[in-house]
């Protein structure tokens, strides 16, 4: 490992420009003859339009449905067999079918003022009875959110695998367990700006996007005008978390709006659009079985699983992403023999579900590590051992589970073993033993998970939604002084991939990564790419920045030994310096020769020169497994029902990690959004599917005070099929935290015939919980 | 997020600002440190035709003592008090409540005038200042007045500021010899509005005490005869004394229904009661 290659620990190179408040986000374009734009949302959740009255004195600054000749609705399809489309409306027509839909479109010179004339529209509608709660609109004779469909079910799946043969088991653990609905909150909101540019015949829309390329697809589809005609400009990106790798109706509506007007609109999400309208997660329901030996170990599992996938399905990632997702990685990291799932993915009058960091891992994490302690106490034996009865071992590997999920890599015992040492359970366990003096309550919680990443056309073809990943491609280019430009089509929102890829190219052409620069986020500038979800980047970009550099090392190779008067065999590559049998020379002379002094090339110099742009995929496309586990101490006041972290350890695998501190950064973010995940973030709706936040002072966010220092330990078990051995990491450490700490909750509280079952494990559920265990243990069950 | 239009002016004096207030058309907000009244404007909950900024008014921004009170202007901050800026009578008891007050950069500029005025239920001051003994100046062109705090919240964002009439001060009482103070509030995290507050100030050498369960629906609760919650009696046991279901009786007779509710701001009251019991000062972390 050299000081700036693969493994290096440098701080972001980005970082200078972004925590000096020097980022370039959309908010801060300004553009000559902008004009802002303020929609009109709908109030009710569920109503026929009767009408839009629009005062006269606006009738030129308002748009409407009927306005907008020519652009098609909003289509996320999944090729999944019985799949049930959506029609996603640019602005509402006919009926809208959530809080928050697009009615119409209002623009002025400032947002102030078109809020003004938002505040001056009267929507004549007829409220329709809403479909709220994903369990209840399965029933018949529930109300329908798109009536033709019959019911409200976009998807229903299947899988039964044996399950019969694990029903003689002695043990038998059934819960219902479920995960609150969440807005994803990242600093920045979602924002676009649009401008025409005549003279490329180009709309050029400048958005806050996880995918540009994704953008460009759909936006075309949508307005109907081709891809050359588009292109996506995204800047500084303030957090994505899966919310930015959505094409939203507001970005089709301003694209539509600037072609209609000619001159820049901009929108700028607020945080009140964000909370009630739009970047809703993680809403699912889980009733599960494990059945056992006595002794923990896992006989099957079987689950019926309910995703409130609410009105549309979002693009590209559809709405059964969640619920399909359920029924194939449920089974965690651990290796049993039989197990069926049903899922279904429920339409609700609610914002379309979105896919969140970790994705459905997080929901499933959850139901599984829960009833698994369930287990342990009907077992009478430590949770550690459940876990350590079923984690697959590493003699297994490379390892087929029971979904053909195909782990690469690993040791999770280990991991276990690691976190349990250091959250130091022994000592844990003789605390508990004697009262605290403060009459808290302590509990130990652990959760383990692996993380599919950079899952590629093998996966994604068989879901048939609008975005299959292929190969990923990337351009590395020396400049004739010798510095290097990289390309690639994902994009950044946090990330640092300016500095881990520069990293990558570091180690195969020496450049010192101060020299390197990433070009991404802009859809005229780079090759093609699905963009940055499902921890992908590192392994995909990062391997075809690799190869796209292996390339050019070896042209570098011919044109050095040819300024060496050497044979190229003759030649080695090193730090950046062709070595020959009589003396080096380095890149930066190569890319003089290259650009400024040809004349002294031979003839057969590759013509393609010092730029290349190369593809790659894994030599598997199944997916990296990275892994963790988490082990969580927590204090429990029972009367009030205040949860404090004590201790939180986090022992985890990525593969060969290309920057230690970045992957720590990922999995301390990572870590924060679990905690608000497992106890304080939720979005609730009453029985008219109106959402109950609207500002930060009601959407608790957990803060600074409420995130604990989490110790990190790395294991580096290399992935056989990628690059360097990379495993994708981003979304890891959102994942385990709900378990591990809804875990160390009940731990703490079983003495008190408390278990909770829910996330967010809010101060008013525990108190409502331990109460209801005072007067009896069935009610307690209830409550929780 | 944007207000909707509205004027704003900013008053030099006193006499200005009431003389700009009686005879303003249309409707009118005061605006100090803007922490409640700036959301509600951008959330276009209030849509005023004027806003008046008080804090450039010197007079409204002084403290001071007299004799055996603490005179805080109504422009005073949470982080004047919280850092010392102003005089103090009550034992420390103010500066801890306000350094628990919601975030930092929220007491840099939310004043003490301006959440009494607010009126949230959930606020610290509504229910510190009642357990305290607290009233407020309140002016207007044909005069002043002073009613105690308790009299001026009537309800949850309401007091009993008539038309024309603004809050100049507040007036806090010397903390009596040998009164024990506790105030803890309970918040799903730091900076959060309170789901329960308790706040007690107990005199066992004179046998008398105030207590205030706060963050409730209407306007804080007060006891100002606390006796009932002691068996009858308020001495030096009073820690040992304090009868938890006296509490929550009379949270039921208050209407408050809900049985977690009562439950949770009788665990919050008995711990302000065990916290006036200690001897030593608490950290500011403690009482929070």
């Amino acid at each position: 490992m050299s000081a700036e290659g693969v493994g290096a620990p440098l701080p972001r190179k980005e970082d200078d420009r972004l925590m000096r408040g020097r980022g370039q986000y959309v908010g801060d374009i300004r553009l000559a003859g902008m004009q802002d734009v303020a929609f009109v949302r709908s109030p009710l959740a569920h109503a026929r339009i009767r009408a839009i009255h629009v005062p006269e004195a606006f009738r030129d600054r308002v748009f409407t449905a009927a306005d907008l000749d020519g652009v098609q609705s909003i289509r996320a399809v999944s090729g999944l067999p019985g799949f049930k489309v959506s029609e996603q409306p640019v602005l509402a027509t006919g009926k809208v079918r959530q809080v928050g839909e697009l009615v119409a479109i209002c623009v002025a010179p400032t947002r102030a003022e078109a809020e003004d004339i938002a505040a001056s529209i009267v929507l004549d509608l007829e409220e329709l009875p809403a479909v709220h709660d994903m369990l209840a609109a399965r029933e018949p004779g529930s109300a329908l959110v798109h009536e033709h469909w019959g019911n409200n079910v976009f998807l229903e799946t299947l899988v039964d695998i044996d399950i019969e043969s694990a029903f003689d088991a002695p043990i038998k653990v059934s819960r219902t367990i479920s995960t609150g609905r969440q807005c994803m909150a990242p600093i920045e909101g979602r924002g676009t700006v649009v401008q025409l540019d005549h003279r490329l015949d180009q709309l050029v829309v400048h958005t806050a996007s996880q995918m540009p390329h994704i953008v460009r697809n759909g936006l075309s589809e949508c307005l109907g005008i081709e891809q050359g005609r588009i292109r996506i400009v995204s800047p500084d990106v303030g957090g994505g978390f899966g919310y930015k790798a959505i094409l939203l109706p507001e970005d089709v509506a301003l694209c539509w709006l600037a072609l209609r007007l000619g001159h820049p609109v901009r929108w700028l999400e607020d945080r009140r659009e964000h909370l009630t309208a739009n970047a809703n997660c993680r809403e699912h329901h889980y009733r599960i079985t494990a059945y056992a030996e006595r002794d923990g170990r896992l006989r099957g599992i079987d689950c019926e699983a309910v995703v409130d996938s609410g009105a549309y399905s979002a693009y590209p990632f559809s709405a059964c992403l969640e619920a399909a997702q359920v029924a194939s990685i449920l089974p965690g990291p651990y290796d049993f023999p039989a197990y069926r799932c049903r899922t279904w993915s429920v339409a609700t009058n609610k914002c379309p579900i979105l896919p969140y960091r970790g994705v459905a891992r997080t929901g499933v994490c959850f139901a599984l590590e829960l009833v698994l302690d369930a287990v342990a106490r009907e077992a009478g034996i430590p949770p550690e051992a459940v876990r350590e009865k079923n984690l697959v071992r590493p003699d297994q590997m490379p390892f087929e589970n029971i979904t053909k999920k195909h782990f690469d890599s690993g040791d999770y015992p280990q991991a276990l073993a690691r976190a349990l040492t250091a959250i130091d359970v022994k000592a844990v366990r003789m605390r508990q033993r004697s009262p605290e003096p403060d009459g808290r309550r302590i509990g130990l919680g652990l959760a383990i998970y692996c993380e599919q990443a950079a899952h590629g056309t093998s996966v994604y073809s068989g879901w048939g939604i609008p975005m299959v990943p292929g190969h990923e491609q990337a351009s590395a280019r020396l400049t004739p002084d010798g510095g290097l430009e990289l390309r690639i089509g994902a994009h950044s929102h946090g990330q640092g991939l300016e500095t881990t890829l520069a990293q990558v190219a570091h180690e195969i052409l020496g450049v010192p990564v101060a020299r390197t620069r990433l070009v991404h986020g802009d859809t005229a500038m780079t090759p093609y790419s699905t963009g940055s979800w499902g921890s992908r980047v590192m392994v995909m970009a990062g391997g075809a920045v690799a190869a796209a550099c292996e390339t050019l090392r070896d042209r570098a190779l011919r044109i050095g030994a040819h300024l060496l008067q050497a044979r190229p065999e003759e030649c080695q590559f090193i730090g950046g310096h062709v070595v020959g049998p009589s003396g080096d020379v380095p890149l930066e002379t190569i890319a003089r020769t290259w650009y400024r002094r040809p004349q002294d090339l031979t003839s057969d110099t590759d013509p393609g020169g010092l730029e290349v742009t190369a593809g790659y995929k894994p030599q598997r496309d199944s997916g990296t497994f990275s892994y963790a586990a988490h082990a969580a101490l927590v204090a429990v006041d029972p009367d009030l029902g205040a949860v404090e972290i004590l201790d939180y350890v986090i022992v985890e695998d990525g593969g060969t990690l290309v920057n230690p501190l970045v992957v720590d950064g990922q999995i301390y973010g990572g870590l924060a959004q679990g905690i608000g995940t497992a106890l304080y973030e939720e979005m609730r709706f009453d029985a008219r599917g109106q959402p109950l936040a609207s500002t930060l002072a009601d959407y608790l966010l957990p803060g600074a005070a409420e995130v604990p220092m989490a110790r990190i330990e790395h294991m580096e078990t290399p992935s056989p099929y990628t690059r360097f051995g990379q495993k994708g990491i981003g979304e890891g450490g959102a994942i385990a935290p709900p378990a591990a700490l809804a875990n160390a909750i009940n731990d703490a509280l079983a003495p008190l015939g408390v278990e909770m079952r829910h996330s967010p494990v809010t101060p008013r559920r525990i108190v409502e919980a331990v109460l209801a265990a005072r007067v009896g243990p069935e009610r307690a069950r209830e409550a929780a | 997020m944007k207000p909707a239009p509205f004027a704003w002016e900013r008053p030099a004096s006193l006499p200005a600002l009431l003389d700009r207030l009686a005879g303003a058309a249309g409707s009118v907000k005061l605006i100090a440190g803007g922490q409640s009244l700036g959301p509600m404007l951008n959330l276009r909950l209030v849509e005023p035709d004027l806003v008046l900024d008080i804090t450039g008014i010197e007079e409204l921004r002084q403290a001071r003592i007299e004799g055996e009170t603490l005179v805080l202007g109504a422009c005073v901050t949470h982080a004047d008090i919280e850092d010392g800026r102003v005089p103090d009578l009550t034992g420390g008891a103010l500066q801890r409540v306000a350094a628990a007050i919601a975030y930092r950069p929220v007491r840099n500029r939310g004043t003490v005038g301006g959440s009494l005025v607010h009126a949230d239920p959930a606020a610290d001051w509504v229910s510190a200042l009642i357990a305290l003994g607290a009233d407020v100046e309140v002016a207007s062109l044909s005069g002043r007045r002073t009613l105690p705090v308790e009299r001026f919240v009537t309800g949850a964002l309401e007091v009993a500021l008539e038309p024309g009439e603004i809050l100049v001060a507040v007036r806090v009482p010397a903390r009596p010899a040998g009164a024990a103070w506790g105030y803890v509030k309970h918040c799903a995290k730091i900076g959060e509005f309170a789901h329960a507050i308790g706040a007690v100030r107990l005199e066992p050498d004179a046998g008398r005490g105030r207590i205030v369960i706060g963050a409730v629906e209407g306007p804080p609760l007060l006891l100002a005869d606390a006796r009932p919650l002691f068996g009858g009696r308020i001495g030096p046991d009073f820690a040992e004394r304090f009868d938890g279901r006296a509490a929550d009786a009379a949270l039921a007779a208050a209407g408050m229904t809900d049985a977690v509710e009562r439950h949770v701001h009788v665990t919050v009251l008995a711990r302000a009661v065990a916290q006036a019991a200690k001897p030593t000062p608490l950290s500011l972390r403690e009482a929070a």
